[in-house]
């Protein structure tokens, strides 16, 4: 099989030139590789398209830019090519909520 | 353009007919008055399901009856719920709007009540029928703004291409207004510089403030597991996404729901409730922040989708803007502005600003959302506690 290799430019849109992380304009596949200026980067899970991908290493505690503008601070090391998303991003005002974290009232109540 | 003039000046781009009931135990009979009419539009159905007394809902329900899509009146009540059904339909009369009431308990019951029902609303229907239209400016345009089934692709096609679209609007002296202050957590401060006065941004700050508190309180802010799937990760970033819905022109100021808009200009609508969380989450969906918007006059509602919501609303036509080219491609036929062709690179945002002014256009001349053609008429409202008068400064 022969590998995918996307160009950032073509596939990623980068909202402001300052940002770290630019947005899938089309679902980029599990072990496809993206092109990152002279860096090629194979990406380790897929991202579908809309999400965030690091454009370049995001350190542990960095704030996280879109448009230019602080969208939350990195929980972790992200690597350039990564997914950027709960799992290595969170919240500088209200933690998000995620499926199945929600506490009803009946598992309050046992 | 044409519209249907009212008595207090402003015009309607429907001329639709309400059914009202002023308490759960009066919405079967008046689902079932409408159910003639349920293809067509030309009667929508509305009301207030509690029978305890709530000042928003009561305002709210007056604030429909009076809306200038709103050419007749029909108040459907039980007989013993707390709504004031003499009063509301003296405020109705008082617009010279055809209203009249029927009290389930007085008239003798449900088939009595659905028969003499849909018998006044044929009458009411000839004079809607008879009823010319007239001409219809932009600055006579009440244009309010949502979104829902938001996901990473809303921020960079729908939401700009209706803030593209707002511009051009209020360029052309039409009233603006978004809303959902819960959702521009962390977008304050650079909106508290777009405003016009320092009054307004004070109020802008105020009332993001009162959201975040409020979300705070409830367990969660404005944020669905959908909207995680779709590429969104925090609230601050689906905020800075929604933001983009208002466009780059001034803030004239922020008002509450039920407050009549008019007079051109771009406002932020505050949908938060003041005081202490009494009952419940600010707005519970996306068409209870819809019916707000429509309560301070909003004769159209651009609604951006990128995961693809597919509702609609009684009274004004809801225009579906879809930011996700891959959602366009499977929802096509709920969808009136394909804004995904940005996010593929086929169209840019000034292109997708001006389809939907010209749609807008459309539907001052007649023309169909894709939700009113499928019949789509949404409707939700709770109870709510405003203070009203006073700014939250």
């Amino acid at each position: 099989m022969t590998k995918t290799v996307f160009d950032a430019d073509e596939v990623c849109l980068v909202m402001n030139e300052s940002d770290n992380i630019a947005i899938a304009r089309r679902t980029l596949p599990e072990g496809s590789s993206v092109r990152f200026g002279g860096a090629e980067v194979v990406l380790p899970a897929e991202v579908p398209v809309g999400h965030k991908l690091a454009r370049r290493d995001i350190a542990a505690g960095e704030k996280v830019m879109r448009w230019g503008l602080p969208i939350g601070s990195a929980t972790v090391e992200i690597p350039q090519g990564h997914h950027v998303h709960l799992h290595n991003l969170k919240s500088d005002y209200i933690p998000t909520f995620k499926a199945g974290e929600f506490v009803t009232d009946e598992k309050e109540a046992h | 353009m044409k519209g249907y003039l009212r008595s207090d000046g402003r015009k309607g781009i429907r001329n639709v007919h309400l059914v009202v009931y002023l308490v759960e135990c009066a919405h079967h009979v008046a689902d079932r008055i409408q159910r003639p009419w349920e293809e067509t539009g030309e009667v929508n159905v509305v009301g207030f399901s509690g029978c305890y007394p709530n000042v928003y809902g009561v305002r709210m329900l007056k604030a429909l009856c009076t809306h200038p899509n709103v050419g007749a009146v029909l108040l459907v009540s039980l007989g013993c719920e707390s709504i004031d059904h003499a009063e509301l339909q003296e405020h109705v009369e008082a617009t010279g709007r055809p209203v009249s009431t029927i009290v389930i308990q007085e008239i003798g019951g449900t088939e009595t009540a659905i028969k003499e029902g849909r018998a006044r609303i044929e009458k009411n229907l000839e004079t809607l029928n008879a009823q010319t239209p007239v001409d219809l400016d932009w600055s006579e345009l009440c244009v309010g703004t949502i979104c829902g089934g938001s996901d990473g692709t809303s921020g960079i096609a729908a939401n700009p291409g209706i803030g593209r679209a707002f511009d051009r609007l209020l360029d052309r002296g039409a009233t603006c207004v978004f809303e959902e202050t819960g959702e521009l957590i962390g977008c304050e401060h650079i909106m508290a510089d777009r405003a016009e006065t320092p009054e307004a941004a004070e109020q802008i700050i105020a009332a993001v403030a009162k959201a975040g508190h409020y979300s705070s309180a409830m367990g969660h802010g404005s944020f669905s597991p959908g909207n995680a799937d779709g590429g969104l990760t925090t609230i601050e970033e689906k905020s800075l996404g929604a933001y983009a819905k208002s466009g780059a022109s001034k803030i004239r100021g922020v008002i509450k729901p039920t407050e009549i808009l008019g007079g051109g200009g771009l406002w932020l609508m505050d949908v938060v409730p003041d005081g202490e969380p009494k009952f419940g989450f600010a707005n519970i969906n996306d068409n209870s922040e819809i019916m707000e918007l429509i309560s301070s006059g909003a004769q159209v509602i651009l609604f951006s989708t990128g995961r693809g919501s597919v509702v609609g609303s009684v009274i004004s036509p809801v225009v579906k803007v879809c930011a996700n080219p891959e959602t366009y491609d499977r929802m096509s036929g709920d969808m009136d502005i394909n804004a995904g062709r940005v996010v593929t690179g086929t169209a840019d945002l000034d292109t997708i600003g001006d389809e939907i002014v010209d749609l807008i256009e459309g539907l001052a001349n007649g023309r169909k959302t894709k939700s009113e053609g499928l019949g789509h008429q949404e409707f939700v409202l709770g109870y709510k506690t405003f203070e009203y008068g006073k700014t939250n400064c």
